[in-house]
């Protein structure tokens, strides 16, 4: 993966906060030197529960092309039930990298030009003392342990600043299990 | 300090910095979360500012001419049909030389209904006598919705600040916040010349006659038609203000280019791409890769619309082979508008050279059409080989 431009696209349900997640990395990429950091949402249809879609790009330098993501690096999904719903892989570059939030086991998945990453983010968060189906800021630790990025320090910080009023320590430990937790494939 | 947020959220941090007075505003997509935010601003005492919801965009431009008449700073949003709905106001604020700055957040007009991004909506507000100014990117919106407020009072004329809808105002980047001292520095209290009091009642902007006429005073007062020409002389010399507001920006803030244009690689260029707001960014990487095959392009943002640049821009554009450019709207009937505008400045200011560039018109991402930029920079390519058609050429249509 070229670390100098990176576009990950989100996959997940309308108020489930894949924007939020999105946002905490683009925040801990710009201050990690990634001077162009867009995230760009899709736009018009959102409702609650509906498949919704978030671009985001990172870059060392900055970024004028504001247009969606078409072939993306990492895919990041925040239901494995969207696998049935949308096209998640479409246009992952060969080798690309899907981190899934799923309750099956990693041996359950076989993606063939792919890397996957794997971890039950809806029991972990649980786990970590935070209300069912927010998953949000866990997904982003098996992002970080599928990608080694942006190293998962500067994104825990980036979690409990966002979410400074809402129950910090326990979305960021929910970030830091499932980082333990994911199961990767090389 | 740099921030990550959204256009809507830049645009609401450049009002609150600008210690507007009053904000009214109606909701509509993609405009509502900047009102939103305004309205948590105030709400939370952060701002200090009468917020008032209205039943209308109709009222709510009525309500920044009267605070704006009372000697208020008044700011408003909208966008598509909320715009068209206070077509009937804005010209007032206009004709009553009235310092309101609104952004417009550019989204299509119906029908059909559609709530995404292009620009014909404030391009249809072309000629109604408000400055307006198009931005590429947050820090543009942040920056010029700070310069609107200190132009706009300074020559009495309102301002829309444009800027692409979900594509700039819902997408997130980083921006640079300006801070609330050097605002201060910049933007000095709002104070009009002549405002509404209730001690001095007056009436303004009631029947103008034809013809100048005697006053209460038994002074010769301007007829209509004066007042309507002064309003189109201090336009065309709101393009100096607009230079020194440029200017002043620089010193305080360190940020500062050309107030009229933003042009990328156009020096040694045989063709330019001409376009309003974001696309004109999504043109650069295109540039960049046409470059790469050894073709001489560039690409130039116009920033001022009203009042036109048109020296600027027929200088910028002096001995180019094309001028290629990219729409978002068009003057159904004809062209785009922004074409039309440019063949008269290249007519106006090259013509006697003898050397007239063509000028190719695009339209695309009407209705928010998706612009691939393999699209774009293929039709790019394809206008440096010669102008495609003298009729408008549409990308991206699928008929």
């Amino acid at each position: 993966m070229n670390k100098d431009f990176i576009e990950i696209r989100w996959h997940g349900r309308g108020g489930q906060g894949a924007i939020t997640a999105a946002k905490i990395v683009a925040g801990a990429a710009f201050i990690s030197g990634y001077e162009g950091v867009v995230m760009a949402p899709t736009f018009g249809t959102e409702r609650r529960g509906a498949p919704v879609m978030t671009s985001l790009k990172i870059s060392k330098k900055k970024i004028y092309d504001l247009s969606p993501i078409e072939i993306p690096d990492i895919v990041v999904v925040l239901d494995h039930l969207l696998l049935k719903e949308a096209d998640v892989t479409h246009g992952l570059k060969p080798g690309g990298i899907i981190v899934l939030n799923t309750p099956k086991p990693y041996e359950s998945y076989h993606f063939k030009d792919y890397r996957l990453a794997t971890a039950d983010i809806t029991a972990i968060s649980v786990e970590a003392g935070l209300p069912h189906g927010m998953v949000n800021t866990g997904i982003i630790g098996s992002l970080e342990r599928a990608t080694n990025l942006l190293g998962i320090d500067i994104l825990i910080k980036g979690i409990e600043e966002e979410f400074s009023t809402r129950k910090p320590g326990k979305n960021s430990l929910a970030a830091k299990i499932a980082f333990e937790r994911t199961v990767a494939g090389g | 300090m740099h921030i990550i947020e959204n256009g809507n959220v830049a645009a609401a941090l450049g009002v609150k910095l600008c210690r507007a007075n009053v904000i009214a505003a109606y909701p509509i997509t993609p405009q509502t979360p900047l009102t939103e935010r305004l309205s948590e601003y105030v709400e939370s005492g952060e701002m200090k500012a009468e917020y008032i919801p209205v039943e209308s965009e109709h009222s709510a431009m009525a309500v920044c001419i009267a605070a704006s008449s009372a000697g208020a700073r008044a700011f408003t949003a909208t966008s598509a049909n909320g715009l068209l709905y206070m077509h009937e106001q804005i010209q007032w604020a206009s004709g009553a030389r009235l310092p309101i700055v609104m952004c417009v957040v550019n989204r299509a007009v119906g029908a059909p209904w559609n709530v995404w991004n292009d620009q014909q909506d404030s391009i249809s507000q072309r000629d109604i006598g408000w400055i307006q100014i198009y931005c590429s990117d947050h820090q543009q919106i942040i920056d010029t919705v700070i310069k609107a407020f200190w132009i706009a009072e300074k020559v009495s004329i309102p301002i829309m600040v444009c800027y692409d809808g979900y594509i700039l105002s819902h997408t997130y980047m980083p921006f640079d916040l300006p801070g609330q001292e050097e605002v201060d520095a910049f933007l000095p209290p709002f104070k009009p010349e002549y405002a509404l009091n209730p001690e001095t009642p007056a009436n303004l902007n009631t029947v103008t006659l034809p013809d100048v006429r005697l006053d209460v005073q038994g002074e010769l007062a301007h007829g209509y038609m004066e007042i309507r020409y002064l309003l189109q002389e201090e336009l065309r010399t709101t393009l100096n203000v607009a230079a020194e507001a440029e200017k002043r920006f620089a010193e305080i803030f360190g940020r500062g280019s050309d107030p009229y244009i933003e042009p990328y690689r156009c020096d040694d260029a045989d063709y330019v791409a001409v376009g309003l707001g974001s696309i004109t960014y999504q043109l650069r990487v295109c540039v960049d890769a046409l470059r790469k095959e050894g073709i001489k392009v560039g690409v130039m943002g116009v920033r001022f619309y009203r009042p036109f640049p048109d020296a600027a821009i027929a200088n910028a554009l002096k001995g180019k082979k094309g001028v290629i450019v990219f729409e978002k709207a068009l003057s159904y009937g004809y062209e785009g508008a922004l074409a039309s505008d440019l063949k008269s400045a290249l007519y106006e200011h090259l013509a006697g050279s003898g050397v007239l560039p063509f000028v190719q018109n695009f339209i695309l991402g009407i209705g928010g059409r998706e612009i691939r930029t393999d699209d774009l920079t293929q039709a790019l390519r394809t206008a440096t080989q010669g102008r495609v058609s003298t009729e408008p050429t549409w990308i991206g249509l699928k008929l």
